[in-house]
Order: C-alpha cells, then structure tokens, then sequence
C-alpha cells in the first residue's frame, strides 16, 4: 500500500457555479486516470470539502481529457455575490482537492 | 457565408469585465486575424451596471469597452477584423451612442455598428409572472413571485442568431446585451461557413471553441498549475481559434506571445465553469464536452475535432439579480505570539462592544474568517503552529446600513484597546455595499424578442 497525494497523479482546476463550485482533476496519463477513476469517489471528495460545503458532491467522468469533474453544493458559504469567505468564488477548491491522498495498491512512481 | 475563409480566425480578448485593454490591442496587431470577441458579463455584472444606470442614466454598460475600441479599431477597420462584444449591458442606447462616439472621435468613415437587444427583460417581469412565468430557481425550485419587489436585473441569455444577422448586414462592430459567452464565437463561425443553427453538430463545435476562449489567458498558460515553467507570463498571448469548415479547430495564440497551448491547458479551460460535460445547454445547442479529440499539432496548436451536439433546449437562462441587503467586512493585521488567539479575542471584544451600545448581529449574519490560520483549506491541510501574523476578516451583513455602519465605527478603536500587535487598519472605515442575490432561472424562447439596429457612421 502506498499513500499518494492527489497532485502526483493529476493537476485541477475550479471555479463558482452560483452558490457551488466545480473542481476538475485531469490526470497526467492514462495510467494515473485508471487509478482516480476507481479510487478518487465522489464520497472521498465530499469527505474532503466536508469543512468547507455543506451538499452532496457529483462525479462526472470526461475520459476524452483523462478528467474527472466534481460539482461540489454548497461550498462556498453562500452564493458567489453574497459570501463573505476570501475565496467566494472557489478559485482555491482545484488546489485544495489535490492535497486529497489516495490509498493506492502501490506508488505509482 | 461571404468570403469563405479558410480557416477562419476568431480571437477573444477580454475574459471578463476588467479583464487587461492590452490583451486585444495584441491580438489585432500582433498577426493574422478575423473576428475580434470581447466578453464582458459575469453572473452578477448586469446588476452592478444596473446599479451604476440608477444613478447616472448614460451609465449601465462596461465603458472599459470604449477605451478597447479606441485602441483597437483604426486597426481592425484598416485590416477587416470585425468585433463583436456583449458590453452593452443594461443602457444599450448609451453604449451605442458612446461607441458612435469613438468612431467620430477617430475620425473613420463609414464605420458600421450594429446593436442587438431584446435580452433585457427586467421592464416585463411583473406581466410575465402575471401571464404564469414562474421563474423558478434553478438551484430550489422556488417560484419568483414572492421576491418579485427586490428585483434589481433580468437579462435572459440570448444566442447567436442576431449576431448572425448583424453580421449579415455587412457591420464591422456588434454589440450586444447579455449574449451568452460561447455565443460570441458561434455567430461568426456560421456566418463565414454558411452553417445552419440547425447543425447541431457543427454549432456544438463552435460553441466548445467558444467556450474555450472565452475566459482569455486561462486557456493559454493563466493560472495553471505549471505557472513557474510558463514561457514569459508578462507578455501572455490569448486566445485564438482557427476553424475549419468540417467543425474542427485549432486552439492557439499569435507567434511571439508569450504563454502556453497546450493539451493540459486546453482541457483544463474545456471544464471551467462545468456541470455534465455531456450535456452543455447554451441558447445555441446541447453540446457533449465528451464528444471531442483534444491533441497537441504543433507548438502552441492543440485540435479539437469531432464535436457532437443535439438540438437546443426550448427555454433560455435568466440570470435575476435580487436585493439583499449591506455587507461589510472589515481587515486587521494581528502580529504574534499567540496570533490567532488574540484575532479570534479580538472578533468577539468588537461584537461585545456593540452588544454594550445595542448593536446586536445575529450569529448568522456575523463573519470572522483568520487568514494564515488555514482558511482555505480547512480539513484538507494541517493548521499552523503559531503563526507570526493573521489578518483578521471580521463582517456583518443586514438590511440596515447605519447599523452596519456602527459596526465599522468600532474596528479602529481595536488597535489601542485590544490585544496588542493590531495593525494593518489601511483604508480607513470599511463602507457598506449593497448585496446581490444571483437567481438563475428559465424562461420560454418564445416570449423573448431579440432586435438588431444598425448605423452607419458619416
């Protein structure tokens, strides 16, 4: 078993969708896009932003871009227009999902 | 349609409303070009321009436009770029006017401009949720009609079939309200190739395109990931798409520009901003994000080909702007030992202290955020042991303005009757702004009318 953070396998990037973010990870290579597709759940991101959004959290496979594009509810401490946070916007959720560490039969190196 | 180009070159050189007046003075003068987009809305910049109209009536529409144009259209007008932008916002008879303006200014004939309006529905909200519109929330399903007296925009997003139809008519510049953003690209695609809107999958190509380019340098090397690596950020070349009759496309930037193309950039800007990326609805089509081949061709060239689309939905997007009140947030640097101790003191001291005076906030309409303490990632990555400095973010929101100008009475007299190390209080008293709801909606195609005027400059 090896514990491998999410930034080895894969770059991010989020923006705000009225009151919730979406975070897309796009893995490096073929190889690393096997393993976010089975390893990196939906419910592991949602258990992630659990801090910081407060709904359910959508997975949306984009196997063309080796990409997969998380809708996080709620995660930005209301609306876009109306949060008070510093990053109202989620502009920071792409690098925050990818300090996630995944389980990994073994290191991917 | 008229000249059939090929390819045909479609630049886009603001992202947003704000967006740098050098990224399009680069594009016209710095190679080959044919179509120059400019987009100017956000989600909520209908209503801060609609706030702007409210108090001065030649107001109500991005003016940052006016100095672009300035600045680009001797050159586009001598090497046929033609521009389209959606900057008209809410007062389009102003912006008009004002574009008039600058063509008078610079002293070109025969320049021709064209407006398209109709997305502006604000005037008719009230007959159109009397006639059974409701308008209902995308996000709760709530119906609008409870809310219809804070209403402060209404803007429905339209396509490109009237920027299809100025360009028609031979205009060198269109402007436009609250075109959607991929729209921008989609009109000119088809009318160069003589598409019909009803190809759905040659529109789904153009709007992918559009979508693409349609937030500037973030497809071109702007934050992303290998920020340290990416040739001469200074000097960051836009966004250009080269299409082809067949609906593929080749994503680049002019020679000598500095940033990056490639297929990591490409795909990361294909997801901004996305939802189910098999089923993109803009005005023009539903389009399948997933549909397409993304490969690098060259340097700085990335392809996309293979587009598949489906008819477009029956309804457009609303984006409401409702009323919601003040907000203030105020800022104190907190010097350490014991830094976020002494912010988080120093947060409740300040709502004690109006409690004293009568000032009560509501524990859900208080804010306190320590920045430096982990605040971004908050359950992603271990906190900080003592920090030397915070900045403490303390705020309030509320339908009362003079109470929430107490509240900002009460911050500087912190630094010398708090804990110590307070500092950082730059700016003076924070001031109360007004607080924008973003209501997303549907509303039928058929009740919304779109024109497009054109004039001639003498």
């Amino acid at each position: 078993m090896a514990r491998v953070p999410l930034w080895r396998l894969g770059f991010a990037r989020s923006g705000d969708k009225g009151r919730h973010t979406n975070v897309a990870v796009i893995a490096f290579d073929e190889h690393g896009y096997r393993l976010l597709r089975e390893h990196l759940t939906a419910e592991r991101v949602a258990a992630h932003f659990d801090r910081l959004a407060d709904g359910p959290v959508h997975r949306y496979d984009v196997p063309n871009l080796r990409a997969l594009n998380f809708v996080v509810h709620n995660s930005l401490g209301g609306g876009a227009s109306q949060s008070l946070r510093t990053d109202s916007q989620g502009k920071t959720h792409a690098n925050g999902l990818l300090h996630l560490e995944l389980d990994l039969p073994e290191d991917p190196a | 349609m008229s000249n059939a180009r090929q390819p045909v070159l479609v630049g886009n050189g603001q992202g947003f409303w704000g967006d740098t007046a050098q990224a399009p003075l680069r594009l016209v003068e710095g190679g080959p070009l044919h179509y120059l987009t400019l987009d100017y809305l956000a989600e909520v910049t209908m209503t801060i321009l609609r706030k702007q109209l409210a108090r001065d009536p030649s107001a109500g529409y991005a003016r940052d436009f006016l100095e672009v144009l300035r600045r680009t259209l001797p050159t586009c007008t001598e090497r046929g770029i033609r521009i389209i932008a959606n900057a008209a916002g809410v007062n389009a008879p102003a912006c008009n006017e004002a574009v008039i303006g600058v063509v008078r200014d610079l002293g070109l004939q025969g320049v021709r401009v064209a407006s398209v309006t109709g997305d502006d529905i604000f005037d008719r909200l009230p007959a159109l949720v009397a006639d059974g519109h409701d308008f209902a929330n995308l996000d709760t399903g709530e119906p609008l009609a409870a809310h219809l007296e804070r209403v402060t925009s209404a803007n429905a997003y339209i396509g490109a079939r009237p920027v299809m139809e100025a360009l028609a008519q031979g205009v060198d510049v269109v402007v436009t309200g609250r075109c959607s953003d991929p729209s921008l690209t989609v009109a000119p695609l088809c009318h160069e190739f003589g598409w019909s809107l009803d190809d759905h999958d040659l529109v789904a190509a153009a709007t992918i395109a559009g979508h693409i380019i349609e937030c500037g340098a973030q497809c071109t090397g702007g934050n992303f990931y290998r920020w340290k690596d990416i040739p001469d950020l200074a000097r960051i070349g836009y966004p250009i798409v080269e299409a082809s009759p067949d609906g593929s496309f080749v994503v680049t930037k002019h020679d000598g520009t500095g940033g990056l193309v490639d297929f990591e950039t490409v795909a990361a800007q294909m997801l901004y901003e996305a939802g189910d990326p098999t089923c993109y609805i803009s005005p023009d089509v539903v389009a399948d994000f997933t549909s397409v081949t993304v490969e690098e061709v060259g340097t700085d060239r990335v392809r996309v080909s293979g587009a598949r689309g489906s008819a477009p939905t029956d309804s457009y997007k609303v984006a409401i702007g409702l009323w919601a009140g003040y907000r203030v947030v105020g800022q104190l640097t907190v010097g350490g030992p014991d830094a976020v101790d002494k912010a988080m003191v120093t947060s409740e001291l300040l709502f004690s202290r109006l409690a004293d005076d009568g000032i009560d906030f509501p524990v859900e309409d208080r804010f306190v955020e320590v920045v430096g303490a982990n605040v971004l990632y908050d359950g992603m990555r271990p906190a900080p042991v003592d920090p030397p400095e915070v900045v403490l973010r303390v705020g309030v929101t509320g339908p009362d303005r003079k109470k929430l100008e107490r509240f900002s009475m009460e911050l500087a007299p912190l630094l010398i009757s708090g804990p110590p190390g307070l500092t950082g209080f730059a700016g003076g008293r924070p001031r109360p702004t007004e607080v924008v709801e973003y209501w997303p909606a549907l509303v039928d195609k058929s009740v919304v009318t779109t024109e497009v005027d054109v004039v001639e400059v003498a």
